[in-house]
This record gives C-alpha cells, structure tokens and sequence, in this order.
C-alpha cells in the first residue's frame, strides 16, 4: 500500500508552510544548491552537449524499454542474483516481505531509496514486526522524528541543528544526557556510532538504485556517506529497489550520465561513492551477500511509454529542479503533500496517484521555467504540467468557478469586435473608481491578489479605443 | 533620419499591444509606438485581444486556439508583430506553434507567424539594431527579468543595452533578478498566498538594491510587484521599460493616482 497522501489540501498545506517559523528557518538551505550546481556547469565547458547525450541515452533506453528490461535480468541471473517484477506498490512489498520471511530478518538496515519510500516500505516492514533502519543521515534523522523525506537528496533538509540535537538526545536515551552535542561533527560521531552496530546486526540490507546496467546486470549507487556500501556489503541478503525506468544500456552511458548527475544535484563533479554491485558474494570474493535480489517497480510508469509523460521517465533525481523553484523555496517539501516534491512532483505526483488526486501540484506553478532550464535530462516540467491541466480541464476536474471564468474570457477574446464594446465601459468605471489612491486595496473575485497585494487602477480609456480615436481609423 | 532608419521605414509593425497593457495601462502602447516609430518602422494595431496565454496555461486548449487563429488572421498583414511583453510575445512565438501541433495546415501558418513575432526590447536590439535611444529619467533603477522573457526567448542584455543610453539613469544590480517574482497569471489568484510570499521575498531584494525605481518588461510582473510594494509602503517607483525608454518617466507610476487626481 503506498503512503496517503495530502496533496488534495495543498492550499491549507502551503498556509500551514508559510507559517511555520521553523520551517522557514530552515528553507533557506535549499537555495545554497544554486550556486554550486552553477559553478560545477561552468567549470565543464562540455556540461550542455553532456545534457543532450544524456537525454538522447534515456530516449534511446525507454524506446527498447522491453529489450533492456530483458537483457539486464539475463545478467543478473547470470551473476547469481534474482530479479522481480513488481506491477504496483503492494507487489512490491509483498516480494520483500517475502525474502525478509524466507531469512527471518529481524533488522533490515537500508540506503537511502525514494522508491521505498514511494511504496511505504518501512511501515509495512514495521507491522511485520521488522526494524527498518535508515542508515542515510538525513533518513535516520527524519525515521527518528517519525516524518518523511522533503527533498528527494537532502531528506532533511527542513530540520535544523538544533531540531537534530533534540532528536538524538530524545532517541539515544543508553548515552550521557551531559554529552557535547553542539557541533555537526559531534551529532555524526554519534550517528555513525549507532549506525555501525546496526550495520553489523542486520539481516537484509536494502538499497535504491541509480542506474541498473543492462550490459552487465550490476546495480549502481551514487552517495556521498558510505552508508550505502556498508548495508549493501555486509548483511547476508542484499535488495536493491528501484523502478524499471533506471535500466540504462552500457557502463559508458552511465559514465555519462554520471557526469550531469552530481553537478546538477549537488555541485559535486562526482558524489563520494560511486558503487557498482553485480550479483551475490562469489567464491574468492573477500565480502558481499549470499543473495542479491532486484525488485523493479512498474507503479504505472510503463503505462506512460509512447506518451508525452514518457518524457518524465528520464528524471535521475538529482533535485535541480526543486532546488531552483520558487515556489519550493517558499513552502518546501512536506506542503506537497506526497513522495515526490517540487516541480518532478508536480509532474510525477499525478501520474502515480491519480490527477484527481494529485491535480493541485501541476497547477501551482508559475512556469517561471527556470526548472526545466536547469534540469539535465531537458525534461519539460512546465509543458508536462500543462498536459496535466489539461486533462483536468478534458475531465470537467478544474473548479467550476474558474472553468467559467476562463470560458466567459475566451468568449470574448476570439470576438474582437463584441470584446472592445465589453472591456471599454468596465475599465472606464474602474479608472473613475480608482481614481484617487491609484490602486484598490480590494476587488471582487481576486481575493487571492488583494489580500496581500494592492492592484493598479486601469489608467481609463483602453489603449485600442484612444488609438482608434488618434488614428482615425473606423474599424 | 539615416539610411538604415529609411531603409526600416518600409517595415510594416504590427503592434501587440498585449490585453494587461490595453486595459489597464495603454500608455505603455503608446511607449512602444513612440519606440518603433523613432526605429524607422510603421506601427499597426489592428483590432485585437488577448494572446490566449490564460486559457492555454489553464487547459483550455480549444479555446486558446480559437484566440490564437484569430491573433494570426489579425496581424496578417504585418512584416513583424511585436508586444511589450516577453511572456506573451513567449506565447506567439513558442506556444502558437505548439498550440497547432495536431493540426499540419495550421501548424505551418502558426510556425510562419511565430517567425514574426517579437518583445519590444529585443525587436529593437537583435532585428533593428538600435543602439542608442534619446530619453531621461533621473533615478537609481534596478531590473528584474521577467520569466518568459528570459527563459523562452533570451531576454537579458537588451533592456539593460537600451536603459544604459538612459540619460540621468543608473541601473544598480538587483539580487535574485532572474527568479520568479510570483505572479504567474491565474496563479496568483488561485494560490494567492503562495504568490504573495513569494513576491514578498522579491519586494526584499528590491529594496535591498537601493533602487528607487523598479523596471520590468511584463505588465503582469509589474502590476504583481508594484501591488506588493505598495500594500507595504515602500515608495519605489514601478515602471515598464518601453515607458522609461520613450521617455515618458514622468507619468505616474504603476499604481499611482493620476496627478490631478493626487492634488
């Protein structure tokens, strides 16, 4: 069963957002991305020709989507490992569940995985009486404050310092309350040190993925903490949990893909782990699983091969996106009220839980565009959002007051002639209503605008009529 | 008049005047004319509306369309059609094609009259090559780039190579300029309170250039920002470029009483 979402009370999300002191403390961090991934493009004379081989690569993947699909689970199998197809959330967790019975798992210990995330993993594996633990520092942070992710790179980017120093002195109750915990470095010394016998003591450890190689059959993750090699090398049972959109081709297409991924992300020319996995411990191998399982979530993306929404399953998660968008900035992750946030979400969101559902995120942007100019794949967020907008509108989903609106407006706007005897005596009234301040402080039906905002007084006659007038012309 | 000017003379202008600049501000029209006449070129305004950017961005496809057949049959006659605005000469130019993408006939008319369209300030500097303009205006200005502008059509250099020639103007640097100020059309009505924070961090920046004035080359950003400005009690001027431009900075700005009016 995937998570509940609350993105149908968007609106009451973002107000809650916009007054939270905490939140709005902590909200600023997103932005410190925007320079760095700036710098790390300028400094690679190459990084726009790399976006196009890069999208040029995953266009190539999705169109022999099947054939790829086929020829990494032959590798995989080749190499020892299983892989499982999983048509929906609940098949997932199902295969999981699973292989956790077949070993008696008690602890599975997990890199950091937004697909889990996306099938509600952790608390299915908790009402089996499973402890999932988060070995990702910003995931172990929010799993301790029982919340989920509101970046899809920097999970707890929402919390602060202080927030994180309450949490560990709250959850690590065995320590020395007197303990100094006042520096960054002292809140990881302590993280690591629980972390370190929760790696040792697990059953299964279970990773994401970046890309599944189809050449070879190997899984690869991209960290920056260690903490994925660690849960994928030491327990005896390695999962790794992806969807089937991260089949790409050959090694040397990752390589290049992996050459836009940090530096849109992060600003890194390379995160500090890049780990290639391929099957299970084989003899003379001095570690890794006894099993190595794939689990490859379909949740609806095959459905979209052929379509304009295809375009979406280029997306590597990098974050660029929300990292730019100013309407993230404002609320952050959390008001979006799913997995995914920003503008990824805002195009993904409805396409995995229902437009009916998931419709206010797609609308709530200004198609400022600036996340499609910074994504590297050179998906187009804002034209997929208007796709969305409109089915809804197709579907009769848009609210009926601004379907009339729209409707009433377009009616007069493809009449020219009807639209200037209609739009001249209603500017000439607001003109002489709004004569004096200039501006009115309230105006019906824009309760949205006025409420913050003042709006300009019309300065009278519309330009058409006094050009009309000047130029003498009869039309 | 120089024999580049003459040789523009025989360019057939077709003014989009844009329905935010119609209704509510026509004197940035009248800028805009002023601006192209002194480019050399005759301007037409033929009978007009709306680009359709609300019903196109709202998911009314079939009615955008119904706007945007009418807009291309309006502006048949024209060497150029050019709006003080980059977002909806965006919408001429990117969406017009896009618009039409099911329909080959129309898709081809659409492409030619995307061809012909163009903002104000990059008609001027990319098509004319005008470098110099006669104008003044006695204050400190910061320019904020309007979405569209910028990202669809690659408008930056121009307003500020233009406002450079600006007599008695000095353009300061304004911090974020390339982000979005909120407005968004529909969207800031629809999620007001989300727009309002989101031009409330933008009205910082503003006062934080030192300007005291702001100019833009978007109705829809600047009626949004001024709105703001004003509900705040800031007394930055708020002004379109081709007012500035045309020298007409002495108007009341963007929601001011009118000067009569103000005594």
């Amino acid at each position: 069963m995937s998570v509940a979402a609350t993105t149908p009370r968007f609106k009451a999300n973002v107000h809650e957002a916009l007054h939270d002191l905490r939140l709005q403390g902590a909200l600023p961090h997103a932005r410190n991305f925007i320079g760095r991934r700036a710098d790390a493009a300028a400094r690679l004379p190459e990084f726009d020709a790399l976006r196009d081989s890069a999208r040029a690569i995953k266009d190539h993947t999705l169109a022999h989507l099947d054939l790829y699909l086929e020829a990494y689970e032959k590798k995989v199998v080749e190499a020892g490992g299983h892989v499982h197809y999983a048509r929906d959330s609940d098949e997932a967790v199902a295969v999981i569940l699973g292989i956790c019975k077949a070993r008696d798992a008690k602890v599975v210990t997990k890199g950091k995985s937004m697909i889990s995330e996306e099938i509600g993993l952790n608390a299915a594996l908790e009402r089996e009486g499973i402890n999932a633990v988060e070995t990702d520092l910003g995931e172990y942070v929010i799993q301790l404050r029982g919340e989920a992710p509101s970046h899809i790179i920097a999970p707890a980017i929402h919390v602060s310092r202080d927030d994180i120093e309450a949490d560990f002195r709250r959850a690590h109750r065995d320590l020395a309350p007197d303990r100094d915990l006042s520096q960054p470095e002292q809140l990881l010394g302590e993280a690591r040190a629980i972390l370190r016998d929760r790696f040792l003591s697990a059953d299964i450890g279970l990773t994401g993925a970046n890309f599944l190689v189809a050449e070879t059959g190997t899984s690869i993750i991209v960290t920056n903490e260690g903490n994925g090699d660690l849960t994928q090398i030491l327990p005896k049972v390695h999962v790794v949990l992806a969807s089937l959109e991260k089949i790409t081709p050959t090694l040397n297409d990752v390589a290049q893909i992996l050459r836009v991924l940090a530096r849109s992300a992060t600003g890194q020319d390379m995160s500090v782990y890049t780990t290639l996995s391929t099957g299970p411990r084989r003899p003379g191998d001095p570690d890794g699983p006894e099993e190595y399982h794939v689990v490859l979530l379909d949740n609806g993306r095959s459905a979209t091969l052929g379509g304009p929404f295809a375009e979406m399953l280029r997306c590597i998660r990098c974050g660029a996106c929300m990292n730019h968008c100013p309407v993230y900035h404002a609320v952050g992750g959390h008001a979006y009220g799913w997995v995914y946030p920003g503008p990824m979400g805002a195009v993904l969101t409805p396409l995995l839980i229902g437009v009916a559902e998931g419709g206010n995120l797609p609308n709530a942007s200004t198609f400022c565009g600036r996340c499609e100019a910074v994504c590297p794949m050179r998906i187009p967020l804002p034209k997929l959002m208007r796709i969305w907008r409109e089915r809804e509108f197709a579907r009769g989903l848009t609210s009926p007051f601004a379907r009339a609106a729209i409707r009433l407006w377009a009616f007069f706007a493809s009449r020219p002639t009807l639209y200037g005897l209609a739009v001249e005596p209603a500017m000439r009234l607001l003109a002489r209503i709004g004569r004096r301040r200039g501006r009115f402080a309230w105006l019906p039906f824009a309760g949205g605008w006025t409420r913050g905002r003042d709006f300009p007084a019309p300065q009278g006659a519309t330009f058409q009529s006094r050009w009309r007038a000047k130029s003498g012309a009869t039309r | 008049m120089s024999d580049s000017q003459a040789a523009q003379a025989q360019l057939r202008v077709g003014l989009f005047v844009t329905c935010l600049v119609d209704l509510i501000r026509p004197s940035v029209g009248f800028a805009a004319v002023k601006l192209l006449e002194d480019a050399g070129c005759a301007v037409i305004a033929p009978r007009q509306t709306c680009c359709g950017q609300p019903a196109y961005n709202s998911g009314d496809r079939a009615d955008a369309q119904a706007i945007a057949r009418r807009t291309i049959e309006s502006f048949a006659g024209c060497d150029y059609v050019v709006a003080p605005s980059g977002s909806c000469a965006g919408m001429l130019a990117r969406h017009y094609p896009e618009l039409f993408s099911e329909e080959p006939d129309m898709a081809i008319k659409a492409a030619a009259f995307a061809a012909k369209c163009c903002e104000l300030t990059s008609f001027l500097v990319d098509r004319l090559g005008v470098t110099k303009i006669s104008a003044r205006y006695a204050g400190v200005a910061a320019y904020h780039d309007s979405c569209s502008g910028l990202r669809e059509l690659g408008i930056r250099d121009q307003p500020r190579k233009l406002l450079a020639g600006v007599e008695g103007l000095r353009l300061v640097d304004l911090e974020e300029s390339d982000v979005c100020c909120g407005f968004g059309g529909t969207f800031a009505i629809k999620y007001g309170e989300l727009s309002d924070a989101i031009v409330a961090r933008k009205c910082d920046k503003i006062l934080a250039s030192g300007a005291d004035t702001l100019i833009a080359g978007d109705l829809g950003c600047l009626m949004n920002m001024a709105g703001k400005l004003q509900r705040q009690g800031r007394a930055v001027k708020v002004r379109h470029v081709a007012e500035v431009l045309a020298g007409m900075g002495d108007e009341p700005a963007i929601g001011e009483p009118a000067a009569e009016a103000a005594k």
